[in-house]
């Protein structure tokens, strides 16, 4: 249970939280028509005659975005329609050409679903929740407006005009800004998993209309308001905050919450009232009569139930379960399906250099990942998509590691050069003569030397001061410049002081 | 179910038509007139009947995922859709400045 | 050998095959009648005469090439003004499309073309195919080339391809498009004394036609006999993967099957088409028609469609409900009229707009349609509608158990005047009486000349086949025609 309050005036209020988010199916070419959906052409190059609803112009929709739908509501563990319909939604405005959006009203493709966010104590999730899905439905986008561009008019880009969108409806099922953010990431993780949208919010291709109401706890639903548009998990938490605030707000100077459309404002974080959409709309939805019922046959849905890939719950049990790896390190590395196929890849390759199952690998796989990669990725301002690191040479130096050839400390350095000059992990140890000292002979010598050196502190630890072992041990590495085998110092070193 | 002035109004608004007063005060009866006309169907039984889906037995036809694979569905003809336009600047459609 | 346009479809193609004329001189022939006849008759909105003699041109030049000729070769034909030609404006007779130039070419218009006919212009109709005697067109009236014997009175060519019927029956078009949502192609026909047929829904690609009710709308092809229409109609059909509701099946070769021989075949009359008040006329001709359909080898028996009445109510909701939506893109945005008065917003121009563009029949069909579909009606109005379609349906499938094709009157009454029914929007709407519920079962059906009324003016019968059987109703439209010996033509008074 959420405890997320918005402290008013007169006590404590709970905040109810609905999100349909429209992603943007991946696809080469639009819902009806065969134009290409690539962003960022030149304005009303992608468009078709369809798009642009010349008269007598008529729909034909693409399988891939019909197979992209139904593979996201079987991730989601949705029902899927095999009998559903397109209906038109009319309404008037510049961006859309048709008059009307191709939608699903009355029979949409997927049905009822859910996803589960994971507790996160410190965003104030206590507890695993589990988010209803009422529908998935699919849609056209509609084309974009530009204000700036001329004194007097707006301007009419339909390159978007007929994207295929699908719209995912949740149940009013969040409590809190978190939650919500919560659900949108998970939503977006799953999404790239199955592959059916790319979720690149800047981009525009996952945008959240949040639907937000307050009441005091127990108590039936408040009214809510819509805001539109929303393209960022940061902005929603915020659209949610500055809205449940205002309702409260409202509520306790003796208003009433009026339902209508707003608009998030990045610049101030807070939500206004939208004035194209203040008619109140009456969307005369129907049948779409240039297109008949959508029939999907069972070897259609086979084939979109086996090309399902391992999805994120199941992947993050797996690491935890069967390689082994913390929750924690479990969760960052399937958060989304380009790292964790890029830990795979890794895993794999570092499994097959050093002879061993990759469940034997994983967690030096997994910790130097997170703990080391990552955080030198940062520092060059990349990510595994653009790494100079490819993961066949990130597992050749973890084999390094892994056969003794040089230390965890050694490998830091390697790295940082593999970073720079982009060469291989073997060839940096031999140029630089990197490769870790085992010679028991070679490192006794030193030793023998420090402790020598150290008479001192020989005697202190021999009365019982054990914690300068540890100072034994860095001097002997300094002193091999780093490359001693650590566990060879180690026991000679425990030889000697007895 | 008839329909007066102001309900002739609102709908010639949701249909973005532009009527006068006189035009609208002619419609009403004429509307009220077919309105009326229609309701017959409403003494029609139709329980257990399915609305009309599709008048030859057919179902959708989904097409390949291939880009511009018919000139005539593709993209790629800016001057072909907007060789109509009122007004096309700078490859858009002109409209009247829109505030959102 | 008399006159050129006196020829038909079939003796067009085969003359200009067998070198009897050049396509040439097919296609200057009728531009003449064209030119001649386009003050008095005002049956074309755009006349292209030289597209008529560029195709004939291409016809020729093939013929003496030794090459394979098309089936409609050397055929010039008018186009209803509903089908986006490239190049040619295209208006469905309204103001908002006063000066549209496709940069496309409809499905069917190109199949004919393909073909080897030439276009001789683009047909006037009633504005957005809304009408039955082509009152509404923004570019004025079409003139019936027929007259009652004193001749005072304009009568209708009927609607809404007005165009086409006036053009064929005074002989400035051996054949025409037409597109038929309610019974636009068989009611002119009928009035006209020519032949008309509106194939099953989805015969012919909807792609490039200017929709009025997506449902509902098919293009067909309108002729001076059953032949003529059989071949245009095979040159116009066929799979279009790009409209949705296209069939994928093969084209029938129906000119070949063509047989005037009703042997075995059954033929129903349903009990609900002898309407109240229906014209001693138009119950003769169909006694007429019923005779001649026996004689042909039939056998003929009553049947009963017994939700006939609710046709016209179901498809005066249906109809506009699509209209509504369908014409929702003409906003003066993207082509075809703005109307932007001084200082207004998108919105103010959408209105001013669409109040400039469209006639006042149209918008009462969309303000029909908006209202029935609008929040709490949906269901009372529009489900129902659709419900009752389902019943019309099942009464046509019922009805198919027992006959081949329904024999019908194909219009209440011959033409009516000019302004005679302007005023009353419901005396016009029925009309469509006996054509409108094949429109909503989607049926294949026709309208052949039966004879004349007392007046002189022509009548038409209608025969409504299965889906899919547009061979049967061509058929039995034969052995009307080959019976019936209709060979009366308007005096030329232009």
């Amino acid at each position: 249970m959420s405890t997320y309050r918005i402290q008013g005036a007169t006590g404590d209020w709970e905040v109810v939280i609905g999100l349909e988010i429209h992603a943007q199916v991946t696809s080469n070419s639009k819902l009806f028509s065969s134009s290409a959906t690539a962003f960022g052409a030149e304005p009303n190059t992608q468009v078709s005659l369809i798009d642009a609803a010349m008269p007598g112009m008529l729909p034909v929709p693409n399988r891939e975005c019909i197979r992209q739908a139904v593979r996201t509501g079987m991730a989601i563990d949705a029902q899927i329609n095999k009998w559903s319909r397109f209906d038109r939604k009319n309404y008037f405005y510049a961006d859309l050409p048709q008059g009307y959006q191709i939608s699903q009203l009355y029979h949409p493709l997927v049905g009822e679903g859910s996803i589960t966010i994971e507790a996160d104590e410190k965003a104030g999730i206590p507890e695993d929740k589990v988010i209803g899905i009422e529908r998935i439905h699919v849609e056209q986008d509609a084309g974009k407006l530009m204000h700036d561009q001329h004194p007097t008019m707006s301007y009419v880009d339909l390159n978007r005009s007929g994207v295929a969108l699908m719209e995912i409806v949740s149940r009013p099922d969040m409590r809190s800004p978190a939650e919500a953010g919560a659900y949108v990431s998970k939503l977006r993780t799953i999404l790239r998993y199955v592959g059916s949208c790319d979720g690149n919010m800047d981009q525009g291709s996952m945008r959240c209309d949040v639907n937000v109401s307050v009441r005091k706890p127990g108590e039936e639903f408040g009214t809510r308001t819509e805001t539109k548009n929303v393209n960022s998990v940061r902005f929603v938490m915020q659209t949610i905050e500055h809205e449940a605030n205002r309702q409260v707000d409202v509520l306790e100077g003796g208003g009433k919450i009026v339902q209508e459309t707003r608009l998030f404002d990045p610049n101030t974080g807070t939500t206004r009232s939208m004035r194209s959409k203040e008619d109140a709309h009456d969307y005369r939805y129907f049948p779409d009569p240039d297109l008949l019922p959508l029939v999907l046959d069972d070897a259609f849905l086979e084939e979109c139930r086996a090309s399902l890939p391992e999805l994120p719950d199941a992947k993050r049990a797996r690491y935890v379960g069967d390689l082994g790896l913390s929750a924690y390190n479990a969760a960052v590395l399937t958060a989304d399906v380009d790292t964790a196929g890029w830990f795979e890849a890794l895993l794999s390759e570092a499994a097959s250099a050093q002879g061993k199952a990759p469940a034997e690998v994983a967690k030096q796989a997994a910790n130097w990942l997170i703990s080391e990669f990552f955080g030198a990725l940062n520092k060059l301002g990349r990510s595994l998509d653009d790494s100079p690191v490819s993961h066949e040479q990130a597992a050749e130096l973890l084999a390094l590691v892994g056969k003794g050839t040089i230390s965890g400390s050694i490998a830091k350095q390697v790295l940082e050069i593999m970073l720079e000059t982009g060469d291989s992990a073997g060839a940096i140890v031999e140029r630089e003569g990197l490769k870790q000292e085992s010679d028991t002979g070679a490192i006794e010598a030193k030793v023998d030397e420090i402790l020598a050196a150290n008479a001192d502190k020989v005697s202190q630890y021999k009365d019982g001061k054990v914690a300068l072992f540890g100072f034994f041990v860095g001097q002997t590495m300094k002193a091999m410049q780093g490359k001693a085998n650590p566990q060879v110092v180690n026991e000679i070193l425990k030889a000697k002081l007895g | 179910m008839s329909v007066d002035t102001a309900t002739v109004a609102k709908i010639a608004s949701l249909a973005r038509i532009k009527v006068s007063e006189p035009e609208l005060e002619a419609m009403v009866p004429e509307l009220n007139g077919i309105l009326a006309w229609v309701e017959q169907l409403g003494e029609v039984d139709v329980s257990g009947v399915e609305p009309m889906t599709a008048v030859i037995p057919n179902t959708l036809r989904l097409r390949d995922d291939v880009i511009d694979a018919d000139p005539l569905t593709g993209g790629d003809k800016r001057d072909a859709v907007l060789a109509n336009a009122p007004a096309a600047e700078h490859g858009f459609f002109g409209v009247p400045k829109v505030i959102e | 050998m008399s006159d050129i346009t006196d020829l038909g479809v079939a003796a067009l193609r085969d003359g200009v095959a067998a070198g009897q004329f050049s396509a040439v001189e097919v296609a200057e022939a009728f531009n003449a009648n064209v030119a001649a006849a386009q003050d008095a008759l005002n049956a074309f909105i755009v006349v292209t005469p030289e597209k008529a003699v560029e195709a004939a041109r291409a016809v020729d030049a093939k013929r003496a090439a030794g090459e394979a000729l098309g089936a409609m070769a050397g055929v010039p034909i008018g186009m209803k003004d509903l089908f986006a030609t490239f190049g040619v404006q295209t208006t469905a007779a309204s103001h908002m499309l006063e000066g549209f130039v496709p940069q496309y070419e409809s499905t069917v218009s190109q199949k004919l073309w393909d073909a080897g006919a030439g276009m001789l212009g683009k047909l006037n109709l009633d504005q957005f195919a809304m009408g039955s005697s082509n009152e509404t067109s923004h570019f004025g009236n079409v003139i019936s080339p027929w007259r009652r014997p004193d001749g005072k009175a304009q009568l209708t060519p009927g609607g809404s391809s007005g165009g086409s019927s006036a053009a064929i029956a005074a002989r400035l078009a051996p054949a025409a498009t037409g597109t038929d949502t309610g019974g636009s192609i068989r009611q002119p026909a009928a009035f006209t004394g020519t032949t008309g047929i509106k194939p099953t829904y989805g015969r012919c690609s909807r792609w490039g036609v200017v929709a009025f009710a997506s449902s509902l709308d098919q293009p067909g092809s309108m002729g001076r006999d059953v032949t003529d229409c059989a071949i245009m109609l095979e040159a116009m059909a066929g799979f279009d993967p790009k409209d949705s509701t296209s069939l994928d099946l093969p084209v029938p070769a129906w000119t070949a099957s063509l047989s005037a021989d009703m042997k075995g075949k059954k033929v129903g009359i349903p009990r609900e088409y002898r309407a109240d008040g229906m014209p001693a006329e138009i119950d003769a001709v169909w006694e007429q028609g019923i005779a001649w359909l026996k004689d042909a080898g039939a056998e003929v028996v009553e049947v009963s469609l017994p939700h006939t009445k609710y046709a016209l109510p179901t498809y005066y909701i249906i109809a506009p409900a699509e209209a509504s939506s369908n014409l929702a893109r003409y906003d003066g945005v993207r082509y075809g009229l703005r109307d932007l008065p001084d200082g207004a917003g998108l919105q103010d121009m959408y209105a001013a707009t669409r109040a400039a563009g469209f006639g006042p029949e149209v918008k009462r069909r969309i303000l029909i349609g908006t209202y029935v579909l609008s929040a709490g009606f949906y269901d009372a109005y529009y489900t129902q509608a659709q419900k009752v379609r389902t019943l019309i349906s099942q009464d046509f499938a019922r009805a198919f158990e027992q006959v081949d094709v329904l024999l019908t009157p194909t219009a209440p009454s011959a033409a009516f005047a000019l302004g005679e029914n302007v005023d009353d929007p419901l005396a016009m709407y029925l009309n469509d009486v006996f054509t409108v519920p094949a429109s909503l079962a989607g049926l294949p059906a026709m309208s052949v000349p039966a004879g004349l009324d007392a007046q002189g003016l022509p009548l038409g019968l209608q025969i409504i086949g299965r889906p899919l059987d547009e061979q049967g109703v061509l058929n039995a439209g034969l052995a009307i025609e080959s019976r019936a010996g209709f060979t009366a033509k308007p005096g030329k008074w232009w």
